[in-house]
């Protein structure tokens, strides 16, 4: 367990050309883990389990950006609802350390998110935001613009009606939905899947939060709208200083949204580098058949036939071995006596987990 | 690329509207290509600029609120429009097939995935005993990366990714002349996307089989097919091999769309974005409707519809193409 967790690595990028992040980190994750029961009853324990989420560990600087890319399935959306507390992690720790913290003391140790109650989960909630992978499925049809977006002030208390209407005017302006005045009353159904993942995105940003998980944020987005909202995201993270984990399935879309790229298979992060990095020279075999996979615009190019058998299963109780063994093409006797392989450091900030790399 | 020969599809002139509360939509105009037999054509453009539209007036799958104006659909010769419904009820699957955008909902949720496909073959005698039908769709399974005991299962029990090949391989169940793939992996992820790319250029030479591939991810539309067309507003607005028209292209909403994607690999290019707003069908500007958002545009594009300038089996309806081979025609 935890094993790569006396690898940290330093969450230092230039790489997505955006401003790069310093220092401290804002997010410390060491050996999360979730797991869902599977044939469990009101009177029978659950006999198996769903490994969703394995001992996974890494840091996320302030400001910035790291992708967690990788197949339907493989886990990402539950890591991105365990940060924001959407769910219970059945192990491991979150350490967030907030810069400018007004709890005084809390400013000098990182906090464990899975203490916090109370008050404290209030403030908390107001640096964390989620944007959903569904802009059609996570928006009320019978709300209006204004309700959507003001929702995280009120349940934060924040502010009376009239900062309310100002915060959401202002913060409709800065996603480009503007006249914003012409937006406060209308449905989501009135609007077009560009102006409606704004609108998401202005709600997760209406309580400036330092740190945003955002589940594909551009993947129900077509051409025109993808590259505006893929930069409206790039300008608020610099203006506003916001940390992402960017969830995406798509390697081209993390290449210009993210500093350093997160591999996961089937629950377990298998790689880890700067962006550049992971693409020109990625080491873990499924990340080298997960980007031999991605079409290429360019008409002369020709790829590599991707090196993968079968299907990403459900990792129901999956035996200790590495978790990529089925479909691995350089896989060996070795891998399959050994447990899982650790995370290792390869070359200076390069992190993989791999016994034959 | 287009030998007239060979010539399987021609659409010459096709206009269509949708009658709307807020009065006449007008989403196809003046469209017209020709597709070889066993070449591929993709469509490309943003959303809402028509592509569904023109792939359910080829199948004859419109809306009641739908009314085709003008133009020809001539499939061997032989005009898909003037047809009777039962006339053309024979020819779709069989001859025309169509993978759809909401392919998850094509599947009858209380059947059998196999069973479904086991009625489409037997419908059109595709295949004279139950066994022979059987082992059609064992066979389309495994080319499609389905193992064929999920033929016994319910969609329900499918993914999404499955059950978008158990949609294509339902399509080509009854080896159609041309199949008509509407985003057919735009929900799916990149190595399922991947494996069923491949499956399709492997199959589509040895049947012979041609293909409309429509989508805005112009990297797989680069990848699988002969010719492309970009479409804008309801009209085609460059026409012609994939490659040229990708490499360099002659429309600057081409150029726009190809400067706004995001690759993995090459140089890291800073990516621009397409200023403004898709336009809006009911009240579309004069001239070139894409002069708002033109960086090229002039006094003459506000005004009047750009001809077309062409080279060869190549071209662009622009006053001020990007590529000077291209000539005005009259
Ligand atoms: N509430 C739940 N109960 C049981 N299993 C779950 C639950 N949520 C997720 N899972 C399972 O956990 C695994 C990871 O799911 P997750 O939603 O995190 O995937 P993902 O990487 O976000 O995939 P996608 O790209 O399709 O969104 C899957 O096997 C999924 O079926
Ligand atoms: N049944 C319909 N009734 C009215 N308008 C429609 C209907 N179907 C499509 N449209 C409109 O026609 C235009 C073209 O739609 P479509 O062919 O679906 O575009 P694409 O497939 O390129 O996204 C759009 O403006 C769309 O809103
Ligand atoms: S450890 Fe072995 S099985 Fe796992 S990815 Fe590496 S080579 Fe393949
Ligand atoms: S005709 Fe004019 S406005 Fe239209 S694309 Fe060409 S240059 Fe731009
Ligand atoms: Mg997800
Ligand atoms: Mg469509």
């Amino acid at each position: 367990m935890a094993s790569a967790s006396n690898t940290p690595e330093t969450p230092n990028a230039q790489a997505a050309g955006s401003s790069a992040p310093d220092g401290e980190p804002l997010l410390a994750v060491h050996g999360l883990t979730k797991l869902f029961p599977v044939g469990g009853g009101p009177f029978r324990k659950p006999s198996s389990f769903i490994h969703a989420v394995d001992d996974v560990t890494f840091r996320l600087g302030h400001g910035e950006s790291l992708g967690l890319v990788g197949e339907s399935g493989c886990g990402k959306t539950t890591v991105g609802k365990l940060l924001v507390k959407l769910l219970e992690p059945t192990g491991g720790e979150i350490l967030f350390r907030f810069a400018g913290d007004s709890a005084g003391a809390a400013t000098e140790a990182p906090w464990d998110s899975a203490a916090i109650s109370g008050r404290l989960l209030r403030s908390c909630g107001r640096r964390v935001q989620m944007i959903f992978q569904d802009p059609y499925a996570s928006m009320n049809p019978r709300r209006t613009i204004y309700d959507i977006i003001s929702e995280p002030l009120s349940v934060q208390g924040m502010g009376d009606v009239q900062y309310r209407v100002d915060r959401v005017l202002e913060i409709l302006t800065l996603v480009g939905l503007t006249p914003a005045g012409g937006f406060l009353f209308r449905h989501p159904h009135e609007l077009s899947g560009g102006q409606r993942q704004r609108v998401a995105i202005a709600r997760a940003l209406v309580i400036r939060p330092s740190f945003v998980v955002a589940d594909e944020p551009t993947s129900m987005l077509d051409v025109s709208s993808r590259t505006g909202v893929m930069s409206l995201m790039q300008d608020l993270a610099t203006e506003l200083g916001v940390a992402y984990l960017y969830v995406t399935h798509d390697l081209a879309v993390a290449r210009y949204m993210c500093h350093r790229i997160a591999v996961m298979y089937s629950g377990k992060v298998v790689e880890l580098a700067e962006t550049e990095e992971l693409l020109r020279n990625p080491l873990h075999p499924y990340t080298k058949a997960l980007l031999s996979a991605v079409p290429v615009p360019d008409p002369g190019h020709r790829r590599q036939l991707p090196d993968i058998r079968g299907d990403l299963g459900t990792p129901i109780d999956p035996p200790s071995r590495c978790r990529f063994h089925e479909r691995c093409p350089a896989a060996t006797e070795h891998c399959l006596d050994h447990p899982h392989p650790p995370m290792e450091e390869k070359t200076p900030g390069h992190l993989v987990a791999c016994y034959e790399v | 690329m287009t030998d007239r020969s060979d010539s399987l599809l021609k659409v010459d002139g096709l206009s269509l509207s949708y009658q709307t509360r807020q009065g006449e939509l007008q989403a196809v105009r003046d469209v017209s290509f020709e597709l070889a037999r066993g070449s591929a054509l993709g469509l490309v453009g943003e959303s809402g600029c028509g592509k569904t539209t023109v792939a359910n007036c080829l199948m004859r799958l419109l809306p009641d609120n739908a009314r085709i104006s003008a133009g020809r659909v001539l499939l061997d010769g032989q005009d898909v429009l003037l047809l009777t419904e039962e006339e053309m009820r024979l020819r779709r699957w069989r001859r025309i097939s169509m993978v759809f955008q909401a392919a998850m909902n094509v599947l009858d949720p209380v059947y059998r995935v196999g069973q479904q496909i086991i009625e489409a073959i037997e419908t059109h005698g595709v295949e004279s005993t139950d066994i022979g039908a059987r082992e059609r769709v064992a066979r389309l399974f495994r080319m499609v990366g389905l193992d064929p005991q999920l033929m016994e299962r319910y969609p329900h029990e499918f993914s999404g990714g499955m059950r978008q090949r158990a949609v294509i391989a339902m399509a080509l169940s009854c080896d159609p002349d041309l199949m008509i793939a509407d985003e057919p992996t735009t929900a799916l992820d990149v190595i399922v996307q991947d494996r069923i790319l491949r499956e399709l250029k492997a199959i589509q030479q040895p049947l012979g089989m041609s293909i409309i591939y429509i989508s805005h991810d112009i990297a797989v539309v680069a990848e699988v097919t002969d010719v492309v067309g970009v479409m804008y507003a309801g009209r085609l607005v460059e026409m012609g091999d994939t490659a040229d028209v990708f490499r360099a292209p002659a429309h600057p909403y081409t150029a726009a769309l190809v400067s706004s994607f995001p690759s993995v690999s090459g140089e890291r290019r800073p990516l621009t974005s397409l200023p403004g707003e898709p336009p809006n069908l009911s009240d579309l500007p004069p001239g070139c409707p894409f002069h708002p958002r033109c960086a090229y545009a002039t006094d003459v594009c506000r005004t009047e519809y750009p001809p077309r300038a062409a080279s060869g089996s190549r071209w662009a309806a622009c006053w001020h193409p990007l590529d000077a081979t291209l000539v005005p025609q009259s």
